[in-house]
């Protein structure tokens, strides 16, 4: 059995940044163990730019951005395993892991940190019935393809869903020289950023159908040809709105998932909503010990956002195994979300514990406009933000001083909302 | 006068802004946060600048292509240009980051430079 202060299950921005911060903070046995043959995570197949506006105030691409990560793992000579796929993770925190060279390793770590990123929703997205011919893959994976091996999928394509990793192919396949013919959206709006649809399909005058889904799939070895149709208020195709497309390539932005597989076999209790760990102020779960950080925790949008995040995590999980005595004893505050909030990172608060300042990031259900956000501890307004414009696909943040909590008389709860201005 | 309703694409808040435009000249920008969002919009409505990203082949390198970009922005006019001149291009590993692939690239006096490392295999 191998022993570590803190192991990090993922190599991707989220784990690179809480392996610098662990170090940083004092902490000098570190492990990060990735299952690619290299560092850096899904930010390696992201070639175009828009990373790192807000820690590195310029625009870069993805790779670029994690390449910055990695010099400063390199710097610090964080130890790391490529090719080394975690299998398990038990509750008192033995991580169990495979790579060729050293077979089954164990290795008892102190304390964890998650940062397995996510996956992509797969075909079940497709509600239909019929063949699934070839020709057919998730966003993600053309991505994969065309930007790593070089490998173009189609010529003629049709895009099922609106998140940004389809609204960036939609753009990279017409740059390839392929057609993109429409991208269509079930939802009355898109789960995507403002400037990706500007950038991505504005730009090459590629349409964007909202409340409209693909009904049915011609092609028995190759896809042929698709019909999307308008949807009601219930999801429901309308009969008589169908348009056929010819193509030979179906990509399904359908959205991404937290990988928690693992968390699940450590005892780490999972969100309904996020689909990722409940986790308290400094990132931990309800297993004393593991934290978590990133995209495994919730779906990002903002890999600026993952890297903060992660430091924090980093940074945490260092200050628990100095003081193990800490975790679970503490008072602990729910932060309930309602009215159009459906859910908050982190799901707890220590009033006691807490830094300074914490941010709490969430998302909302739907599209607001002109509506105020509200947070109140117990029933006292904290604070009261007017907001234009909140959309599903944008997260926000609030963040709560611990100095204000301190001044509420038994606090219970702090509560995160929409309300109308 | 003309107005035109754009939305922001310098970061990711996506401010929709409102520009009006008399006798070729912008004369207001209304809708952005930050400075930022002004400088874009006067560009957009005279002569709209993008970076454009992609990948060029490598030969004897551990993937069998390189990530790259624009330096700096060019002529949107200009994306399918730039995407033809680099179909051809071959360069050897090991590539480094912001190695210059390509100098000038379709007479836009822009280099497209790496954007990741590629070792040799
Ligand atoms: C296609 C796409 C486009 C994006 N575009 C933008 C953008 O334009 N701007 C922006 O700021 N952000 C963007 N993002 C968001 C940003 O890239 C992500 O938020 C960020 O990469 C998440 O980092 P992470 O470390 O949590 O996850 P990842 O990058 O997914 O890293 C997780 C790592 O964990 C490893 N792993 C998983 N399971 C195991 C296991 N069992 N054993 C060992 N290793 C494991 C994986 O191999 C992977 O390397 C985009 C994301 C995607 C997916
Ligand atoms: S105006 Fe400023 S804040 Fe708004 S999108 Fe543009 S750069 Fe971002």
């Amino acid at each position: 059995m191998l022993n570590y202060d803190i192991v990090i299950i993922g190599g991707g921005p989220a784990g690179l940044a809480a392996a610098i911060s662990a170090k940083d903070s004092g902490v000098d046995s570190i492990l990060i163990l990735e299952r690619d043959k290299e560092l850096g995570g899904i930010l390696n197949q992201c070639i175009h730019n828009g990373f790192g506006l807000h820690t590195f105030k310029e625009e870069l691409t993805g790779p670029e951005y994690a390449g910055r990560f990695i010099e400063q793992v390199y710097d610090r000579n964080i130890e790391y395993k490529l090719n080394t796929m975690v299998m398990d993770i038990s509750s008192d925190k033995v991580v169990t892991a495979m790579n060729r060279t050293d077979g089954m390793i164990q290795i008892q770590a102190k304390a964890v940190i998650l940062a397995m990123g996510c996956r992509e929703r797969s075909r079940g997205a497709l509600n239909i019935p019929g063949y699934r011919p070839a020709g057919i893959y998730s966003a993600g994976t053309a991505q994969r393809l065309v930007n790593r091996e070089g490998f173009m999928p189609g010529k003629e394509v049709v895009i099922l869903g609106s998140g940004d990793i389809g609204l960036i192919m939609a753009r990279r396949m017409t740059l390839e020289g392929a057609k993109v013919k429409v991208v269509a959206e079930l939802m009355p709006y898109s789960g995507g950023l403002k400037r990706n649809i500007v950038q991505c399909l504005e730009d090459f005058g590629i349409p964007l159908k909202l409340s409209h889904t693909v009904v049915d799939i011609e092609g028995r070895d190759r896809v042929k040809a698709v019909t999307i149709a308008k949807v009601d208020s219930n999801n429901k195709p309308i009969p008589g709105t169908e348009e056929r497309y010819e193509c030979d390539t179906l990509l399904l932005s359908c959205g991404l998932l937290p990988e928690n597989e693992l968390s699940k076999s450590a005892g780490v209790d999972l969100s309904m909503v996020t689909n990722g760990p409940v986790v308290n102020d400094s990132l931990e779960t309800n297993v004393p010990g593991i934290f978590a950080c990133g995209n495994v925790l919730h779906v990002h949008d903002l890999v600026d956002y993952v890297s903060e995040e992660a430091t924090t995590a980093g940074k945490n999980a260092s200050d628990y195994i100095r003081n193990t005595a800490s975790a679970s004893s503490d008072k602990q505050v729910k932060i309930n979300t309602e009215c159009g909030v459906r859910y908050s990172v982190p799901v707890f608060v220590r009033p006691d514990k807490m830094n300074d300042k914490l941010t709490v990031r969430f998302r909302v259900g739907n599209v607001y406009k002109n509506v105020n956000l509200c947070v109140y501890a117990n029933d006292t307004l904290l604070m009261k933000l007017p907001k234009k414009v909140m959309a599903p696909g944008e997260m926000e943040q609030v963040i709560l001083l611990k100095s204000k909590l301190n001044e509420i008389a038994d606090l219970n709860t702090i509560t995160i909302k929409i309300e109308e201005a | 006068m003309e107005t035109r309703e754009l939305n922001c694409i310098v970061c990711p808040m996506g401010c929709p802004i409102t520009v009006t435009i008399e006798n070729n000249e912008v004369t207001s920008v209304t809708g952005n946060t930050c400075p930022r969002g002004e400088e874009y919009a006067k560009q957009e409505v005279i002569s709209p600048i993008r970076t454009v990203t992609s990948t060029v082949k490598v030969s004897g390198g551990e993937w069998p292509t390189v990530s790259c970009k624009t330096k700096s922005e060019i002529p949107k006019g200009k994306i399918f240009e730039i995407m033809d001149s680099l179909k051809g291009v071959s360069v050897q590993a090991p590539v480094k980051i912001g190695d210059v692939l390509i100098a000038n690239i379709a007479d836009t006096g822009v280099d497209i430079v790496a954007t990741s490392n590629v070792e040799v295999l």
